[in-house]
């Protein structure tokens, strides 16, 4: 198979490019921790709510000092609509849905994940800004969707 | 262009009095499959400018939640399982009949499939205009739709299987007389395009057939929406391809020789399809990179094998832009860059091809930013998402198979084009249109728009009401498409329609620069690159679907929250 010069260059050129954006997404993914939210746990979503993972969805502290945040995401609401949460400190969010499928999206951060019914989403997010953010369901769910939202409030540390 | 004389006498059909006598059959059962897509997309069209004007807040009447949801499903379908599917498949039939230069195998046979997939989009379409079927066109479980919606999807489904083995027998008929010769370009681009959708379509097949009919007809208590939706991308990203050959087998294989050039690379533009073959199914985690359920370590696999299949887009976009250069060259340029304003840009077939080609390296580059492990938590499900895919299927795919309808309905018809003035500007109204509605949507997707929502307001939330300030611009974006959208509706009719009848030319596709080798390539081996693909599918979906089988799993009931 006869390839032109220029042609095998610009092979070359994109096979280098290929291979650059995939380091770039290797080094994201182990120096930074830069990854999707992969958790496997599964529950019953029929008893979701009642399940002792999410029958008090809130925000807590861990014995470990970490911030964990329960969130239920159900047929047009989440509970709890409002989550205040510290600046500068690890928080981890762990959702379920009793339902359909719902998205938890924090506009202006990097927080975003599916949440399936019968499955736990679980991830982990530092929130630097201080401020008021809003919560969108970002997957559709039904007539309601648009409705579904809430807010998220980061305080400044040391409050 | 003297070059290739003998290849010709294989590719081209024997020149037919289509003037005189009505079309033929393979013309008429071609003719159908466009009647059915530009039907869809009309009506699709027009259901799209409704939903960017009530996604901009103005006042329509009738507007409502149930309206609008239901339109975003019929849109999806319509658009991109019924047109896309039903103009694949008559092109399909034109290709295999005239490149091939003999009777397809067989043209009932082909009739069959349209009836079962017409029948199916009857169905499916029927149920969703009912509002039995607001599930939009990814249909995800646990949201549940009348078993009809399922059973008419899986019709259409089955319609096109009975088109993929017209293809394949028409190729090895082809194939039995002709050992040792390679196949004409463009029938090599469609036969991989038929390979990339039966590898995709045992997905989709598995979620009906196991899951979605019997769960909506009762039969199945309970669901697993990860499942589900793993067998759906398995299809879904494969059917972005299904997609996309067809229009790369008209940028290499039509598009040369309708501006008066040649093909620069024969053997790069084969290598390339079978690239796809190879890559365009084990990638379906990256639709799925926000899910639980699924190791992240699988998912970083798929991103691998999705960024190999940058490749050979990269290919293409040398090989035809070389092709346009050397036509550029044949028709008297010089100088670096005068090859470019010596091209056509008034033909509505090159227009429509040269902007499709221009959009798709846009939404390519944007798709590496999807396709991206740690950003795509940046603009999943955000409004980012739907201005990508409108560049990719909705411009590079769509506006090159309108280009393509410009110059093959004349063909098929023996009736010339009408309104040609239309048709210079149509193309150009849908770049702009479009490229209006996908900046607005990347930008506002970026600042974190949800897609597919009837109302982003959320209570008047600060956040909301930036992105809020932009929507008006996507809609005036919506309301070009549409012009454009009725002009090429109007284009066609009109000249399906036209009392004149033309000479009868004949389909004749692009010589490449160089001669062809005289024996089969090592590219034409389909069925050796079917069989290492379905061993890539394996490798990449296999153990992650049998640890999820494996896990202690809750199915889950339906809901019709609509």
């Amino acid at each position: 198979m006869r390839v032109h010069l220029y042609e095998r260059i610009w092979i070359g050129v994109a096979i280098g490019l290929v291979l650059l954006f995939l380091a770039a997404i290797g080094y994201g993914a182990y120096a930074f921790s830069a990854h999707p939210p992969s958790h496997v746990e599964t529950i019953d979503p029929r008893r979701a709510r009642e399940d002792a993972r999410f029958a008090r969805p809130g925000v807590r502290v861990r014995p470990d000092g970490r911030v964990e945040v329960v969130v239920l995401a159900q047929l047009f609401s989440f509970a709890p609509r409002e989550i205040r949460v510290p600046a500068g400190r690890p928080v981890t969010f762990r959702l379920t849905s009793p339902d359909v499928i719902h998205g938890f999206q924090i506009v202006g951060t990097n927080g975003n994940a599916m949440v399936v019914p019968g499955y736990v989403s679980e991830f982990t997010t530092v929130f630097r800004e201080p401020g008021e953010y809003l919560i969108v369901c970002n997957e559709y769910c039904g007539l309601g969707h648009h409705m579904m939202h809430g807010k998220l409030i980061v305080m400044p540390e040391g409050v | 262009m003297e070059l290739v004389v003998e290849r010709d006498a294989q590719g081209v059909v024997p020149a037919r009095p289509v003037g005189a006598a009505p079309a033929s059959g393979w013309r008429r059962l071609a003719l159908a499959h466009f009647a059915v897509a530009f039907g869809a997309f009309g009506v699709a069209a027009l259901i799209a400018v409704m939903q960017a004007l009530s996604r901009a807040n103005t006042a329509l009447p009738f507007r409502s939640p149930a309206i609008f949801y239901l339109s975003v499903t019929a849109h999806g379908v319509l658009m991109a399982l019924v047109f896309t599917t039903f103009f694949i498949m008559g092109l399909g039939y034109v290709v295999a009949r005239t490149a091939l230069g003999r009777e397809l195998v067989s043209e009932r046979l082909g009739w069959a499939a349209f009836v079962v997939s017409a029948l199916g989009t009857v169905l499916a379409v029927a149920v969703i205009l009912a509002g039995e079927a607001t599930v939009l066109y990814t249909f995800y479980p646990p949201l549940k739709a009348h078993p009809l919606f399922y059973i008419g999807a899986t019709l259409l489904v089955a319609g096109s299987w009975l088109w993929c083995a017209v293809m394949l027998r028409s190729y090895r008929v082809w194939r039995r007389d002709h050992p040792q010769e390679p196949v004409p370009l463009a029938m090599h681009g469609m036969l991989a395009t038929v390979i990339v959708w039966l590898l995709a379509t045992a997905g989709v097949a598995a979620e009906m057939l196991f899951l979605l009919i019997p769960w909506s007809l009762g039969l199945r208590e309970t669901v697993d929406p990860v499942l589900a939706r793993t067998l759906f991308w398995w299809f879904g990203h494969p059917l972005v391809y299904f997609w996309l050959l067809p229009a790369y087998t008209l940028w290499y294989a039509v598009l040369p020789r309708q501006v008066g050039g040649k093909l620069f690379s024969d053997p790069l533009a084969r290598l390339v399809f079978v690239l796809f073959i190879l890559f365009s199914t084990p990638v379906g985690f990256h639709h799925q990179f926000m899910d639980p359920g699924i190791a992240g370590g699988w998912k970083l696999a798929h991103t691998v094998s999705t960024y190999a299949i940058l490749l050979p887009s990269f290919i293409t976009a040398f090989t035809v832009i070389a092709s346009l250069e050397v036509a550029g060259r044949l028709r008297g340029a010089r100088g670096l860059f005068d090859w470019i304003p010596r091209l056509p840009w008034s033909d509505p077939f090159f227009a429509s091809v040269a902007l499709a080609m221009l959009t798709f390296a846009a939404g390519g580059f944007g798709g590496a930013i999807n396709a991206a492990f740690g950003m795509n938590a940046m603009v999943h499900n955000t409004a980012w998402v739907q201005g990508h895919f409108h560049l990719t299927v909705g411009t590079a795919v769509a506006l090159t198979f309108m280009g393509a309808s410009y110059w093959l309905l004349p063909q098929l018809t023996g009736r010339p084009l009408r309104l040609r003035s239309l048709a210079r500007v149509q193309p150009y109204l849908w770049f702009f249109g479009m490229l209006t509605f996908s900046v607005v949507s990347h930008a506002t997707g970026l600042m974190g728009m949800p897609r597919r929502v009837y109302d982003a307001s959320y209570g008047g939330h600060p956040a909301a009401q930036a992105w809020q300030a932009w929507t008006g611009l996507s809609a005036l974006g919506g309301v070009v498409l549409f012009v454009s959208a009725m002009s090429f509706v109007t284009v066609m009719v009109a000249s399906a329609t036209n009392p004149r009848r033309q000479e009868a030319s004949a389909i004749v596709y692009a010589e490449p620069l160089e001669a062809l080798p005289r024996s089969r390539p090592v590219w034409d081996r389909f069925g050796l690159w079917a069989a290492v693909a379905v061993l890539l599918v394996v490798a990449a979906y296999g153990y992650p679907l049998w640890s999820l089988l494996r896990l202690e799993r809750f199915g889950s009931p339906g809901y019709s929250p609509f």
